[in-house]
């Protein structure tokens, strides 16, 4: 029966029995003692990481922060088109009219009451980032969510979400 | 003092060294697992992780102490207790040091000096596998059960060999005691050089008795979830990992005293019997001692485990085969010199 070749790169194992300095096992253990030796030497790949942490991609998307214009008044409108786009369903959030005298607060008429990401829902694509028409919502490349013990903590609300006021 | 006041406070001594050493070993085991695998190691219990093995040792007094209901209860507390207790008694004849000069009286650094050393050592190391035996078969686990019989059966298949490296060796230092056999190794005629064959059987047998890897079959995680101490737990487990770490400080030095001159160095018959010597003496036999765990630590962590039938291939078919032809040869050059 002809043998069908699957692939060109067949290697055909052969089976011959062991040289006598095979057979005695020792020189492969020394063999491989002396590669474990020098392993000893070698540079440790291993980052101790509270203290170190990885340089991170300029284009990591972290987590997120609603961003304020110029003079600091948050630039959400809460078009709600970052909720559309997210395709995990994470952000909810609720609009409210802008009240007079509050122009240093919020940019446009309409702003967010509340703005509220699930980050256990989120995975972290930025289309919220791509869609936002105000320049309002991004995702950060230095800040991750950090873990924590309750599901709860994870509900990401505009306390934890908008950037703090610019120090003057 | 009295010559008993010295020697209980030497013997206290050793006692407590060997204690150190192998929580101490445990550390080094896990730091040069680490290196060798080109990570850290423990690192955060003190500076380098150095309080690590006091850690572990809270640790493990502080797990559940559990008994299972199915097993020899009077059997199971014995196991571990009966196998620390013959890895700490070997340490018994073994010569750390010169002896000291103190005060005009000349002090032995050696619990005692059997004349018959190295079969007290033998006897005890052969007692030791009773404290897995039994620790197993009080378990009535199958896993323990499997796990005791490999080490009954390799520890008894190992000895043989190891047995019959050392009669090798008796014909070359016609000495029982060990402190002779150090003291005739002077400068650098260590018995390795002229038992080299009988050196590899030795210590690939010592690998097998202390159940060590590439031979540690009894435990054997990956086949019998934790082989002879799968149902223990709490310090009586403890016992049995701590047992394994004095039995190889152990049987470094029994490896250091018999074939790498012991605390003998190359100039040490030009220094006058005084504290300098027997301090250096020490340094140089614990130097030795250390040497081999890291050795034992690196093969480690090199060689995967044999299996069992090759394992008692190499044990009858090659090793002893191998001591004998050893013997044979000894024998001929000891005729053919004399």
């Amino acid at each position: 029966m002809a043998i069908i070749k699957l692939t060109s790169r067949i290697k055909v194992m052969e089976r011959k029995p062991m040289s006598f300095m095979e057979r005695i096992y020792l020189p492969a253990v020394f063999k491989g003692m002396a590669i474990t030796l020098s392993h000893l030497f070698k540079k440790k790949t291993t980052i101790s990481y509270p203290e170190q942490k990885r340089p991170m991609s300029d284009v990591f998307r972290g987590l997120h922060i609603l961003k304020r214009d110029e003079n600091g008044a948050e630039r959400c409108t809460a078009c709600g088109l970052c909720a559309l786009a997210c395709p995990a369903e994470a952000i909810t959030m609720t609009a409210a009219e802008r009240k007079a005298g509050e122009q240093l607060l919020y940019r446009e008429e309409k702003y967010a009451a509340v703005y509220e990401i699930n980050m256990l829902r989120c995975i972290f694509c930025g289309l919220c980032e791509e869609a936002c028409p105000k320049a309002a919502i991004f995702l950060q490349n230095d800040v991750m969510a950090p873990p924590s013990f309750e599901r709860g903590d994870f509900i990401y609300g505009k306390d934890r979400l908008v950037e703090p006021f610019p120090q003057i | 003092m009295s010559d008993w006041v010295v020697k209980f406070i030497f013997i206290v001594v050793i006692f407590a060294l060997s204690l150190f050493i192998a929580m101490y070993s445990t550390y080094a085991e896990r730091k040069i697992a680490a290196f060798l695998q080109d990570r850290l190691g423990p690192n955060r219990a003190g500076p380098f992780g150095i309080l690590q093995p006091l850690a572990d040792g809270v640790k493990l007094f502080f797990k559940e102490e559990f008994i299972p209901r199915a097993s020899d209860k009077w059997l199971f507390l014995m196991g571990p207790g009966l196998f620390i207790c013959t890895a700490l008694m070997t340490s018994a004849v073994i010569p750390f040091a010169p002896d000291l000069m103190w005060d005009g009286k000349l002090i032995s650094m050696q619990a005692t000096d059997l004349n018959v050393g190295i079969l007290y050592i033998f006897g005890v190391v052969s007692l030791g596998v009773y404290g897995i035996l039994i620790g197993g078969w009080a378990s009535n686990n199958k896993f323990s059960l499997l796990g005791a019989i490999r080490a009954a059966s390799q520890n008894i298949s190992y000895e043989l060999a190891m047995g019959l490296s050392i009669v090798a060796l008796i014909m070359v230092t016609s000495s029982l005691s060990l402190k002779d056999i150090v003291s005739q190794q002077s400068g650098w005629h260590w018995n390795v050089i002229y038992q080299p064959l009988g050196f590899l059987i030795f210590i690939i047998c010592a690998f097998a008795e202390t159940n060590r890897a590439p031979f540690d079959l009894p435990e054997c995680e990956t086949e019998l979830v934790g082989g002879y101490h799968t149902e223990y737990s709490s310090m009586k487990l403890g016992f049995y990992l701590f047992a394994e770490y004095i039995n190889m400080f152990i049987s470094s030095a029994v490896l250091a005293t018999l074939y790498f001159g012991g605390y003998q160095f190359p100039f040490i018959s030009s220094m006058d019997p005084g504290i300098a010597k027997t301090i250096l003496g020490a340094a140089v036999m614990f130097g030795k001692i250390f040497f081999f765990i890291f050795f034992f630590m690196w093969v480690r962590w090199t060689l995967p485990r044999f299996r069992y039938d090759q394992l008692m291939n190499l044990g009858w078919k090659i090793l002893i085969p191998l001591s004998v032809i050893n013997i044979l040869l000894t024998a001929g050059f000891i005729l053919f010199k004399s």
